[in-house]
């Protein structure tokens, strides 16, 4: 390593201390005893944690967005399953079309998307609650869970599938018991990254929701109230270990699909 | 149905369906549109700049200095993004405020007198939150199109007889534009529509379109604005990208 070397890796170094700063201010100021989030610190102290127990309006947010959460990565992990799929194997007038068209809401600017459903919606003269958020969720998941399957459906042995039918499977029978377990970790990691998504997501649950809020929705409104700071900081502090875990089992599930496909040649 | 929406009126409580352009000269001539569509391209043309600027030493740095560590550099650089968008950005709210972490310790460690005011609740605060927010959006496509240069150009442009920073700016740069391409559109698309973080750290100087279209939808009761403003913004972000491809295109085609 030259000078420049040198150089470069302080600079790596410094940026990285950046990118992690704001994120370990959250566990030191949720320990801190003092209400004000500031320097110099005060004492340690659990409150904040305990206060969290006692909130009935963070259980209900928390388990709307869990209802949410479950039920759109499910929804747009099956529907992009089928999609993926039929665009692996077959070839049909529109193709591409339709897939840059799923595949859009990665492009757009959330505020648009958010804003085109609650439109749409309105026209239609449909109620706005868990279920819009929902949809909504289920569109902006789609895309991300189109990618992970179809990088399992290219790796899947196509030979494997015309064995199972030559051995006398029928159609059904080859998808539940050859197709499926093959790509089932895929379907993991779609269904913890879909997850994740849906349990961090604001702007499209701000706008499509009702009367029922979601987890991000509730601390937005948190933080109008200075003295729900240190309480905020606590709940951050947990959704930080809840999504790392997540995130943690999404990436060991991929690494597994994409390993797994290997070992059978 | 967003399209259609736009050119239509708001009656109070019903829709007129009549078809109109009146939205979109209100949304293009009224000063306080001008000025919000003018400074979200503006900060977010500064935040793509500065934050490919930053990315690009580092992806340079770990796709040739990574050795067998690449993938935990790459990692480590992941891992603070795992949490949510909201609360990191809250966090920038905590730390650049009047009596906020940073000024805070500045002020304990007594190497200023007085709380900074040039980062708080103004365009410059969304800059800072914003470059953070999306550094790995570009340090990822710069990296992988710095993986992607054979190894043997670089070589070879030594031999000829370059210098290590005309071989950066003659071999390595041109043959990674695709990558700043890449990690420019991934940031500058979406931070223009961003509301989040001009609501929470913006102040009043700092908001931007996204906030307006909000505000138009449930406050003020004009959805068909709100809908020829978001129309509008989507079509000056795809005219810019647009702009910046063909431009790059032509730039590169000189090599």
């Amino acid at each position: 390593m030259g000078r420049s070397g040198k150089f470069l890796k302080i600079f790596a170094v410094t940026y990285l201390i950046f990118l992690y700063a704001p994120a370990l201010l959250l566990p030191i100021f949720s320990f801190n005893s003092s209400q004000i989030i500031a320097f110099p610190l005060s004492g340690f102290t659990t409150g904040w944690f305990k206060a969290l127990l006692y909130q009935e309006t963070l259980h209900e947010a928390l388990k709307n967005s869990l209802i949410v959460a479950a039920s759109s990565s499910i929804f747009a992990t099956i529907l992009g399953t089928l999609a993926s799929r039929s665009s692996s194997r077959y070839n049909f007038p529109g193709k591409q079309f339709s897939l840059t068209f799923i595949l859009a809401p990665l492009v757009l600017p959330e505020i648009i998307v958010g804003v085109s459903l609650l439109i749409v919606l309105i026209q239609l003269g449909l109620p706005l609650n868990l279920w819009s958020v929902v949809l909504g969720h289920t569109l902006l998941i789609m895309p991300f869970s189109i990618l992970i399957m179809n990088s399992a459906f290219n790796n899947l042995d196509i030979s494997l599938e015309e064995a199972s039918l030559d051995l006398g499977e029928t159609p059904i029978g080859t998808f539940r018991r050859v197709i499926l377990p093959l790509v089932y970790p895929g379907i993991m990691a779609s269904l913890l990254l879909g997850f994740t998504l849906s349990l961090d997501e604001f702007i499209i649950a701000f706008f499509l929701t009702g009367t029922e809020t979601t987890l991000p929705v509730y601390i937005w409104s948190l933080f109008r109230f200075p003295k729900q700071l240190p309480t905020t900081m606590a709940l951050g502090t947990i959704l930080i270990l809840v999504s790392l875990i997540l995130l943690s089992l999404s990436e060991y599930f991929r690494r597994r699909a994409a390993k797994s496909q290997t070992s059978l040649l | 149905m967003m399209f259609l929406l736009s050119f239509w009126t708001q009656d109070y409580l019903v829709l007129n369906k009549t078809f109109t352009l009146n939205n979109y000269i209100e949304a293009f001539t009224q000063p306080v549109y001008q000025l919000l569509f003018s400074r979200s391209l503006y900060i977010s043309l500064t935040v793509t700049f500065f934050t490919v600027l930053l990315a690009y030493p580092m992806a340079y740095f770990i796709s040739f200095y990574g050795g067998n560590r690449k993938a935990l550099w790459l990692f480590l650089i992941t891992i603070p993004f795992w949490t949510s968008y909201l609360l990191r950005m809250f966090l920038w709210k905590v730390i650049l405020g009047y009596n906020g972490v940073l000024n805070s310790f500045l002020l304990w460690l007594e190497m200023i007198s007085e709380p900074l005011t040039f980062i708080l609740y103004n365009s410059n605060a969304v800059i800072i939150a914003l470059t953070h927010g999306w550094a790995p959006f570009a340090i990822l496509p710069i990296f992988v199109s710095l993986e992607k240069i054979d190894r043997s150009l670089l070589e070879a442009s030594r031999d000829l007889g370059d210098g290590p920073i005309k071989q950066f700016f003659r071999v390595i740069l041109p043959l990674s534009m695709p990558g700043v391409v890449g990690a420019s559109l991934i940031i500058f698309i979406p931070t223009v529509g961003d509301y989040i973080t001009p609501k929470l750290v913006g102040g009043t100087d700092g908001l931007m379109i996204a906030n307006m279209i909000q505000v138009q939808f449930s406050k003020a009761n004009n959805a068909p604005l709100a809908a020829a403003l978001s129309v509008s913004s989507l079509v000056i972000v795809a005219f810019i990208s647009i702009v910046f491809v063909l431009f790059n295109k032509k730039y590169l085609r000189r090599y």
